[in-house]
């Protein structure tokens, strides 16, 4: 199998989803000729002509609002947010439209075609506005669907499985992660599922509990941690909306302990909801209460941006303090 | 309410029954076009201007090498459309209140921020204003009238017809400017903007650099009509087009903008045809979506060459002159960017001052929580580490922003 990056992962996948449908279309800011600022829709418009891949002008809200009309029509669309942190002008347009067109029209009208797609997260001095995980305000939206992949393999699979659901999903790129995450990718057609995590590391003693950038920290923390003979058990989340609680449960259940971590700012964030359905239902079976390593309720900061993420130290402290409460 | 004459035929208007021409001044040789007057300027007034266009060009020169060699970790040039902003700016009080997207040093420059204050907030040490918070060329300056340059596109072109509506109120015959991109001009608020101006008779100028390029989408594939001038109409507001590399009819056109709206509370929109020189910042390549051969056409129509010319023609100016000011503003560059990039980074406790008028209880907790990690681990965490251990700690941070 050949390695490419995630980059590389994710353009394949809108390659072959245009190949196989004629109704897919991938459009936002310079997503056409130049193939977006990072380049994930290379050569699409080469491939398959202006009319299906292009450049819009600068307007999220007009992006999402035009990719609601196409969707409803029965076309498929892609639609791209250059950066996550710039999707709130379109907040209106997937809140309010994308994620209830279906509810509010009794199922005559649905969106489910949309995909649409936002590099997010930080590490890269992106400060305040190239650098936010915005997962948790949509989190809050019954009829979205969330995914987020931490590699190229999963990009790939997680990508194709969102643009062929048949609802609308938010599909948020780990930036950081573009190209820095290499790895084997099948070159053919292939999908992973929504709605289901992954456990990509079995062990005994705690489960560490994280989505996208994270996945690469909690496995540089469970290094660490290993060392002193933890038995940690890691869990790809995969899907924020709607979320695999069972796998989630049934991991704390054996474990009797709990790490999740994200990046975005501690109050509101996704943790809170995971570690409140958690205690509902493995109270008894806690050893510790659960721990959460995120930002902290700050705009994201950018010459102490270090000191500001979650990262694999803080994760290993809060393994410590989960052990020896 | 419209009052229009009735018709009975079903007559379409295309649009095309109107045509904005560009208002131009000075042509490439230094001299005036033909029938065309120039403002007026005085020669310091002038030299001024000037300096304040030579300077951010020098700037931008260094501070984007200074960048590729990893000396910063983000650029963006003005280059090229140093006549738009500073002739904009130099028409205004310097009062009045500049809102600014990101590629306006030119206007800062003007106004007289000096090297050591862009070097501050572009090494984001502790005497950075804005607390090392925000990318590189994102500046604010509360005593020059800047505000504090915000990423996302067009956010403040609403904000500025609010700001000029209160500076109506406060009745002290100020306006407020605000800059934008032709891209950035597509966006929901820019339209939200320009219609209550005209409702609400702000005294704000809208000034529009239209320099062909949003990142990599040309103005064509922007907008099907001829620019951005003619959405004025839609609001009933007055506009004007003007070549953008012409620094007296930038300024003669903003002069008037100036009186339209501070005397009869009429918003104006002003859109400068220019070209973005470099590319859309340092993690640009403009090569893959424009010719070497457009750019050179453009290079070409440089606006400080043009306006060295026309200060030629006065006697106000010499290539001696230009020689020592050029010399002069690299040496200040690289003095002020080696004091800049030695200086700390703000200290830790910054983190959290600011998210509100008061930290709150539970953002002192994270942060005593943070600052506990830092010290169990301050090999990991430099920076923080830094403002931590009291050897290596400076003074508190200037507050000149103010």
């Amino acid at each position: 199998m050949p390695t490419i990056n995630m980059l590389q992962a994710i353009n394949q996948a809108l390659d072959i989803a245009m190949a196989e449908d004629d109704k897919v279309l991938c459009f936002g800011e310079d997503v056409g000729g130049f193939g977006g600022v990072f380049r994930a829709t290379s050569h699409l418009q080469e491939k398959y002509g202006k009319a299906r891949c292009f450049n819009t002008p600068l307007v999220e809200q007009g992006i999402i609002g035009f990719a609601n009309g196409l969707a409803a029509q029965g076309s498929v669309p892609v639609a791209e947010i250059q950066f996550a942190d710039y999707i709130f002008p379109a907040f209106d347009q997937i809140v309010n439209e994308t994620a209830k067109f279906r509810y509010r029209s009794g199922d005559l009208f649905n969106v489910g075609g949309l995909t649409i797609r936002a590099p997010y997260g930080g590490g890269i001095s992106g400060g305040l506005y190239h650098s936010q995980s915005p997962e948790a305000y949509f989190a809050h939206t019954p009829g979205l669907k969330i995914v987020v992949p931490r590699n190229p393999y999963e990009a790939k699979g997680l990508l194709l499985a969102a643009i062929r659901d048949p609802d609308p999903v938010l599909f948020f790129e780990p930036k950081r992660l573009y190209r820095a995450s290499t790895g084997e990718v099948p070159e053919e057609d292939y999908q992973l599922p929504l709605g289901e995590a992954e456990v990509t590391k079995e062990g005994a003693d705690i489960t560490l509990l994280g989505w996208g950038a994270q996945m690469e920290v909690i496995d540089r923390a469970v290094e660490m941690a290993e060392k002193d003979g933890v038995s940690c058990e890691v869990i790809d989340l995969r899907s924020i909306l709607p979320w695999d609680e069972d796998t989630v449960a049934e991991s704390v259940l054996k474990t009797g302990r709990l790490v999740i971590t994200h990046e975005a700012p501690r109050t509101g964030g996704f943790a809170g909801e995971v570690a409140a359905a958690i205690q509902e239902r493995c109270f008894l079976y806690l050893e510790s209460p659960i721990q959460r390593v995120t930002g902290i309720d700050t705009p994201f900061p950018l010459t102490l941006e270090k000191e500001y993420l979650p990262d694999h130290l803080k994760i290993y402290e809060a393994i410590k303090t989960s052990l020896h409460y | 309410m419209t009052t229009t004459a009735q018709t009975h035929r079903p007559d379409f208007l295309s649009g095309d029954e109107y045509s904005i021409p560009t208002y131009a001044v000075l042509s490439q040789d230094g001299t005036l076009h033909d029938g065309a007057e120039g403002p007026d300027l005085e020669r310091d007034k002038a030299l001024r201007i000037y300096h304040a266009m030579v300077a951010t060009r020098v700037l931008d020169e260094r501070m984007m090498a200074a960048q590729r060699q990893g000396r910063l970790s983000f650029y963006m040039q003005c280059t090229g459309e140093e006549a738009a902003v500073i002739g904009s700016a130099a028409a205004l009080d310097d009062a009045d209140m500049i809102m600014a997207q990101y590629r306006e040093q030119g206007a800062l420059a003007y106004r007289g921020f000096s090297f050591d204050e862009f070097m501050n907030q572009l090494f984001g040490n502790e005497l950075d204003y804005g607390k090392g918070r925000q990318m590189p060329i994102h500046y604010g300056s509360r005593k020059l009238h800047y505000m504090t340059i915000s990423s996302p596109l067009a956010t403040q072109i609403p904000q500025a017809t609010g700001y000029a509506y209160g500076q109506k109120l406060a009745g002290e015959g100020l306006c407020t400017i605000v800059y934008f991109g032709e891209g950035a001009a597509s966006e929901g608020d820019f339209h939200a903007a320009l219609n209550m101006a005209a409702v609400h008779e702000a005294p704000v100028i809208f000034f529009c650099r239209n320099n062909g390029y949003a990142i990599s989408t040309p103005s064509v594939e922007q907008f099907a009509a001829d620019g951005v001038a003619p959405r004025a109409l839609g609001y009933r507001m007055h506009v004007i087009r003007v070549d953008g590399n012409d620094v007296l009819a930038v300024y003669r056109a903003t002069e008037k903008a100036r009186r339209l709206a501070v005397e009869e509370n009429k918003p104006v929109l002003i859109e400068a045809m220019t070209y973005r020189l470099a590319a859309h910042s340092s993690s640009d390549d403009p090569s893959g979506y424009r010719s070497r051969k457009e750019e050179d056409a453009w290079r070409a129509k440089d606006p400080i060459r043009r306006m060295q010319l026309w200060l030629e023609t006065h006697g106000w100016w010499s290539e001696d002159e230009e020689k020592a000011l050029q010399d002069e503003l690299r040496r200040e560059v690289l003095e002020t960017m080696k004091r800049a990039e030695k200086r700390p980074p703000p200290a830790i406790d910054t983190m959290v001052t600011d998210v509100y008028a008061d930290v709150t209880p539970a953002l002192q907790h994270q942060l005593d929580a943070l600052k506990q990690h830092v010290r169990r681990y301050p090999e990991a965490y430099p920076r923080g580490a830094r403002s931590l251990d009291p050897a290596l700690s400076h003074g508190d941070a200037d507050q000149g922003g103010d």
